[in-house]
């Protein structure tokens, strides 16, 4: 039988691979390169063998000093400190809202469409979000002191980048028509922002801000081990006196508000909706 | 209510006033008014510590990089245990997440995986890294001891919503064949979240580098000792090259990441990937920490 | 009113899509600009208010050479050009008075625009202007809670709203039911009529542009092959435009 598509080979002769040449040598690439990174890792990472072993042993024993929680503890100090974390936590979120927008807005080169500012507000953004919310704390401390104040600001300028980079790609994703309208009418740059992209990017900004401020509540709680505000703090002081009952305590209350943080914005996500 | 306009004397109002923002944005200032009490923010402890801030910054640069080995050194640790912790993390990950998904498995198996997934998330890796650097000692395993958790937890429950969302139809298709389960798997099920996989694992790399960076601080490994030994030390300008070594690792990471995501979710070659970056549609949005 | 002198437009370098346009169009009257897709009627249209840059040519209008202008004085030109879009092209979360009073944007200032502070002549001149598109009551309803037909009117009202002295239209029917579309297109002649301005509208539907315009301008490949009156559009001139194999280079 003649096959019906003139040049192609007889049926019996063609073959069924899922990936052409070129992308099956890619592939294969990256997975060598994936293997050699692993194998590599291996090798080089120290593990102290009898570290190892006791391992079991050692955990078996922290387990045994949590136990029992010391619950007294909590009116005193944690209270305190956990109210303040998710201070820090909120602040932190707002400022980095009113931060982050300018920045995105630079980054969107459908608003702005000067390359040389997209870039620079990535660089912003990408580097706002390499360093850990940690290593921004520690500058703080080292610049406003230790406290609430360094929390807030660590939090903050962690966000911007996440803020920043997720609001930069809902104004990319805009609808373009109604701008174009918007355009037609002669209308200038910020009232074209203000009626054309920022009806269309609110809802993703709401739930932006309320995903940040959810993964802010967990890592405000461990600023403090730097010197930033928070319960943090109360963990470090407990676990240099290797409380480990308090650290219980602490790590608990900790779930809890995080806990309670989820529920919140699921319940305000459903009413958003 | 018929708000046509009459031709002169007052009009109906346009922009109907509503109250919900109105109380919201009240409701926030006097929010920010109690936080910053609470937390003891005020404008002369800003300008107390701007006029520090300039004197810190001009003590970060220029950044020195004379002790290349001890940064490099660090970085590469810091290297090893975001690879060996997402790899060990999507290893674990995968058997966890399926057997956590209620539409192919029973209660009684996804229960228990679920409660695993939950309390990996729970808690912070710092956290995390503390525990195991008591049961493991200071260095890097614990780092990855840490991160595999985290990723575990980051993976196992993105994998596992993925798996709940696919289409059972082709599930069903392939069952109908007579396939044994692992083939009903390998062509029913993995097809569908596949590329999503790809992107999570991708995600999960570029977020254990980010971390890796840190769980140094409390001994766990990595170019967060360096750093913070480094701090501590008041060498504020090795602490700029560290840091902008850090930020340099991690956007190297990220096109990585995105190069990775262009081959196995879009097929793309090297040569696709050198050519016009047209050629690369956009990711999809992924960000969790 | 308006006129084109050598207009060109090539997206691609050596594959032009608008070919050396010359029209003029008379300060009234409705002109209808038909051929086939591709040939290049929206990019017209839309080299007009210079949503599109032409590569070559000149756009005479109000004084001015709409293809020099930029900046300020190109807002202040666009504010007398009104367009209606075949996609409506309202602002989906907004009310209908918002996205009627958005045809203001180029009169009122960024900060009163932004808290919603326009002169009490436009907002009378809004709620008159729905009357007149038959949308009285929507005042207050969210433009994505709009059918097609509705929508196109408060895209019409907004244009109207600019006091222009020219209006636009890209394929303002396509997106809509037969029956919609020849209200619409009452809609259009009628504000054109009553307001003595001239209306330009690009259209895919040749029974409706030879019912509604005064004035057909038939394209094919780029150039203009046909302008007059609707009666002298006969079968073979619109096999011309529409038939062929090279209306696409």
């Amino acid at each position: 039988m003649e096959s019906a598509a003139i040049g192609a080979p007889p049926v019996a002769q063609r073959r069924w691979t899922r990936f052409a040449r070129a992308q099956r040598l890619t592939r294969f690439m990256v997975y060598l390169v994936i293997v050699a990174a692993i194998v590599a890792s291996l090798r080089t990472i120290e593990v102290i063998p009898e570290f190892l072993y006791d391992a079991p042993e050692q955990m078996v024993d922290l387990f045994s000093r949590m136990w029992p929680v010391d619950w007294s503890h909590y009116p005193e100090t944690v209270h305190e400190a956990l109210i303040e974390t998710i201070n820090i936590a909120s602040m932190g979120t707002l400022l980095a809202l009113v931060l982050a927008l300018p920045v995105g807005v630079l980054a969107a080169h459908n608003l702005v469409p000067f390359t040389p500012l997209n870039l620079f507000a990535k660089l912003i953004l990408v580097s706002s979000r390499s360093v850990n919310s940690l290593v921004w704390a520690l500058l703080f401390v080292g610049i406003f002191g230790p406290g609430a104040l360094a929390g807030t600001l660590a939090i903050a300028f962690r966000s911007i980048g996440f803020v920043g980079k997720l609001f930069g790609e809902a104004l990319e994703e805009a609808a373009p028509g109604p701008i174009e309208a918007l355009t037609a009418t002669g209308a200038p740059w910020w009232s074209r922002m203000n009626y054309g992209y920022w009806p269309q990017v609110k809802p993703a900004f709401w739930s932006i801000a309320l995903f940040r401020w959810d993964i802010n509540v967990r890592e405000s709680a461990v600023l403090g081990l730097v010197g930033a505000g928070g319960i943090g703090m109360a963990l470090d002081s407990a676990l240099n006196l290797f409380q480990w009952d308090r650290v219980a305590l602490i790590l608990f209350a900790i779930l809890i508000v995080v806990i309670i943080a989820e529920v919140v914005v699921t319940q305000v996500r459903k009413r958003m909706i | 209510m018929n708000p046509a306009a009459p031709a002169a004397g007052p009009l109906p109002d346009p922009f109907p006033r509503r109250i919900w923002p109105r109380v919201m944005w009240v409701a926030l200032s006097v929010y920010v008014i109690y936080a910053c009490a609470q937390m003891d923010i005020s404008w002369e402890r800003l300008q107390i510590g701007l006029a520090n801030a300039a004197k810190f910054f001009s003590r970060l640069f220029p950044p020195n990089f004379s002790r290349e080995d001890l940064l490099v050194k660090g970085l590469l640790e810091s290297l090893e245990i975001a690879v060996l912790s997402t790899t060990l993390g999507i290893t674990l990950a995968l058997p966890i997440g399926l057997a956590a998904a209620r539409n192919l498995m029973p209660p009684w198996v996804s229960w228990p995986a679920r409660a695993i997934i939950v309390m990996a998330r729970s808690f912070h890796p710092v956290i995390v890294a503390i525990l195991f650097v008591k049961a493991v000692g200071f260095g890097a395993l614990a780092g990855v001891l840490a991160l595999t958790v985290a990723s575990v937890g980051f993976i196992g429950k993105l994998f596992t919503e993925a798996i709940e969302e696919i289409s059972l139809k082709q599930v069903e298709a392939v069952r109908a064949t007579g396939a044994p389960f692992a083939s009903v798997l390998a062509y029913g099920v993995m097809p569908q979240v596949f590329s999503r996989f790809i992107g999570f694992g991708t995600y999960q790399l570029d977020s254990n580098l980010r971390n890796s960076t840190m769980v140094g601080i409390v001994g766990a490994g990595g170019i967060g000792g360096t750093l913070f030994a480094a701090f501590q030390r008041f060498d504020y300008d090795f602490v700029c090259a560290i840091l902008l070594s850090i930020i340099g690792l991690i956007m190297v990471g990220e096109v990585l990441a995105t190069a990775v995501r262009a081959i196995f979710i879009d097929n793309a070659t090297l040569g696709d990937l050198f050519r016009k970056r047209s050629k690369i549609p956009r990711e999809r949005v992924l960000e969790d920490d | 009113m308006l006129e084109l002198r050598h207009l060109s437009k090539s997206y691609v370098a050596g594959k032009p899509v608008l070919i050396d346009i010359n029209l003029e169009i008379a300060a009234r009257g409705i002109t209808s600009i038909i051929g086939p897709s591709g040939t290049g009627k929206s990019t017209l249209i839309r080299c007009i208010n210079r949503l599109v840059e032409p590569t070559e040519g000149e756009i005479l209008f109000e004084g001015a050479d709409l293809a020099r202008l930029s900046g300020a004085p190109l807002r202040q030109a666009r504010r007398h050009i009104g367009m209606v879009f075949q996609e409506f092209n309202l602002v989906e979360r907004l009310t209908v008075m918002e996205n009627l009073l958005s045809g203001r944007l180029g009169y009122v200032s960024p900060w009163r625009a932004w808290r919603r502070k326009f002169p009490e002549s436009d907002i009378r001149k809004a709620y008159e202007l729905l009357d007149i598109v038959g949308l009285a009551g929507f005042a207050h309803r969210r433009a994505d809670a709009l059918s097609g037909g509705q929508r196109q009117r408060v895209g019409i009202a907004r244009a109207v709203m600019q006091e222009p002295k020219l209006l636009l239209a890209d394929e303002p029917t396509s997106s809509l039911d037969p029956k919609t579309s020849v209200e619409i297109m009452e809609l259009l002649a009628g504000v054109g009529r009553a307001r003595e301005i001239p209306v330009l509208i690009n259209m895919h539907d040749v029974e409706l542009a030879k019912r509604f315009a005064d004035r057909v301008v038939g394209m094919s490949g780029g150039r203009v092959i046909f302008d007059g009156a609707p009666v002298y559009l006969t079968d073979a001139i619109l096999k011309q435009i529409y038939g062929g194999e090279n209306w696409l280079q």
